[in-house]
């Protein structure tokens, strides 16, 4: 479990998260979803330690983030960097290798090279493995990003809008693995997600964060109504029901 | 495609660095020793047995002389390569920013203010004004916007320039602008036995930079993914600056500096076979080492007797080989 007690970050006079506490489940896919400068990837990066903590405390499982040794909650917890960050002369192959540094530190052992071979399985990249990330396409370079977090090997898993620049069969067949992990591997993952109708569809719990505080935490099923909606995100959509599901109608 | 969907053993780029190692190393073996005979003094291999003296030419310029340029040109493609995977732009060299000039105003410091001191002590402080004038160039980087890359290597240029000019400015006023000839413009001319030896400890971190080549790989992927990955990313990044620093003060203290070998050469390697350092590094060090020395045997041979500094020729051969990569007809498959 990822639990997040009485954090608030600002930059300078602008407050971006309030007084946040709220307890991420371990399994399944949890989804932060809300409106542009909600605060969504701030408090993903906190928790990922990849900007320091001002106030407030975030434990994932027994390790305290800033206090616990990073090489330690590199083993624990893997975070997607940005597809468009990333060296473009790697073949994907050497790519998801790098996943494996928190466990080999340079030296790859025979374990090592089996984790990097059912990571390359596990997302269908057998074809793909000895091509350079350049000539791939932007849904291929997320595949092979979210494969070398995957070999990493850790119990939790942070995606910071993964949907970004992808089509609409990319992205399903994307949260679709996502899905797989969650259940498969028994990986819990945290998603921020733009688009509120991924999240109903694929989350099984939701955050909705609003000018850096919260604006609705729980399962998709009872939390997503018209007056979530319109409260968090300031717009009136009609929520209608597609089974168990909600789906807000755009 | 068929070839690269197997998975046994059919890595190409492991291959092809494979390849490159064998073919390379013998033919950096035979350049070496022709470099032995190549110089103002005949010498042929038949001398050796003949000539008792020729022996001690050997012992006492060739070698040196051969052992120095591979040595620069092996520390100072490997520190170019680091330096771009520290700045994370392609197009930036110790020698043109900011490094080169910040050891020579070191040196220029001691010589002028502690003549007296020893080799050594002045050797560690052109390592570390090397160092403070990398970290600010770094500093300057940080704060450029991310959308310009081509704005880092520019800065880079002036930022050197800036540095060169108060090098010369400042030797001009204390009568040192002969000492700041040597140290801006390298060449092998002046090596001998027992003026070249500080060179082995570049040769030595290099070696050691080796060691930590996934550590830079990664800091070469951005601050997201080392910290991700558990790196101290400050650390890799100043472990990787006193690396440089010390490659770039030792170079510009015995030989002067040599532009374009840390440009060229990782771009060369990066474009054949990559990022990987832990395989790439080998074979950047490989063709560092091999193009320097074919550069100062080509300024040996063709003025003979005089001399073209190993600099100029290395521009041409390197920016040669370079517009060559760009421009030849892409690979199949």
């Amino acid at each position: 479990m990822i639990r997040v007690d009485g954090l608030s970050y600002r930059i300078g006079e602008q407050h971006i998260l309030s007084d946040i506490s709220l307890d991420l489940p371990r399994g399944g896919i949890s989804a932060l979803v809300g409106p542009n400068g909600a605060g969504k990837s701030t408090l993903l990066s906190l928790i990922a330690r990849l900007i320091p903590i001002q106030t407030g405390r975030i434990t994932v499982d027994d390790l305290v983030v800033g206090q616990c040794a990073s090489d330690i909650l590199a083993r624990k917890l893997a975070i997607l960097p940005q597809s468009d960050d990333i060296a473009p002369r790697l073949t994907v192959r050497e790519l998801i290798g790098f996943g494996r540094f928190p466990h080999h530190k340079g030296r790859p052992g025979v374990d090592d090279r089996r984790k990097v071979d059912a990571a390359i399985e596990a997302f269908d990249l057998e074809p793909l493995q000895h091509r350079p990330l350049d000539t791939l396409s932007g849904g291929q370079r997320q595949r092979s990003l979210i494969a070398m977090a995957f070999a990493q090997d850790t119990d939790y898993l942070l995606l910071d809008e993964p949907l970004n620049n992808l089509d609409i069969a990319a992205s399903r067949s994307l949260m679709a693995r996502l899905r797989d992990l969650a259940e498969v591997n028994n990986r819990s993952i945290v998603v921020v997600l733009h688009d509120l109708n991924f999240a109903c569809g694929y989350a099984d719990f939701l955050v909705a964060l609003t000018a850096g505080r919260i604006g609705a935490m729980g399962p998709p099923s009872t939390v997503v109504t018209s007056q979530m909606v319109a409260k968090v995100f300031g717009t009136k959509a009609p929520v209608i029901r597609v089974g168990d599901r909600p789906l807000v109608q755009v | 495609m068929r070839q690269e969907t197997g998975t046994e053993g059919s890595d190409r780029i492991r291959v092809a660095r494979t390849r490159a190692l064998r073919i390379g190393l013998p033919l950096l073996a035979l350049v070496s020793v022709l470099s032995l005979f190549i110089g103002v003094i005949d010498l042929g291999p038949r001398d050796l047995i003949q000539d008792p003296e020729a022996l001690r030419l050997i012992a006492l310029s060739r070698w040196p002389r051969t052992a120095a340029a591979l040595i620069t040109g092996a520390s100072l493609a490997v520190a170019g390569t680091l330096m771009q995977m520290l700045v994370r732009n392609r197009f930036v060299e110790p020698m043109t920013a900011g490094t080169g000039q910040g050891a020579a105003l070191g040196i220029l410091a001691v010589t002028f203010l502690l003549p007296t001191a020893p080799l050594f002590a002045k050797m560690a402080v052109a390592s570390a004004t090397a160092l403070v004038s990398s970290l600010v160039f770094l500093a300057i980087v940080r704060r450029l916007p991310p959308t310009q890359p081509l704005l880092i290597p520019l800065v880079g240029l002036v930022y050197g320039g800036v540095l060169g000019a108060v090098v010369t400015f400042i030797a001009y006023q204390v009568d040192l602008l002969q000492y700041v000839g040597v140290w801006m413009s390298g060449e092998f001319s002046g090596v001998l036995r027992g003026r070249y030896e500080l060179l082995w400890i570049a040769a030595l971190v290099a070696g050691l930079a080796y060691l930590a080549a996934d550590q830079f790989a990664i800091v070469g992927m951005g601050r997201t993914v080392s910290v991700n990955l558990g790196l101290n990313y400050g650390q890799v990044v100043l472990i990787g600056l006193v690396a440089i620093s010390v490659v770039t003060a030792l170079t510009v203290v015995t030989i002067g500096m040599i532009p374009f070998v840390g440009l060229v050469v990782p771009n060369i390697v990066a474009r054949l076979w990559g990022d990987n350092l832990r395989l790439t590094l080998p074979v950047t060090a490989l063709m560092g080492a091999g193009l320097v020395l074919v550069s100062d045997m080509l300024g040996r041979i063709l003025r003979a007797p005089y001399e073209i500094p190993v600099g100029t020729v290395f521009g041409i051969v390197g920016a040669a080989l370079f517009l060559w990569l760009l421009y030849r007809a892409p690979r199949h498959g």
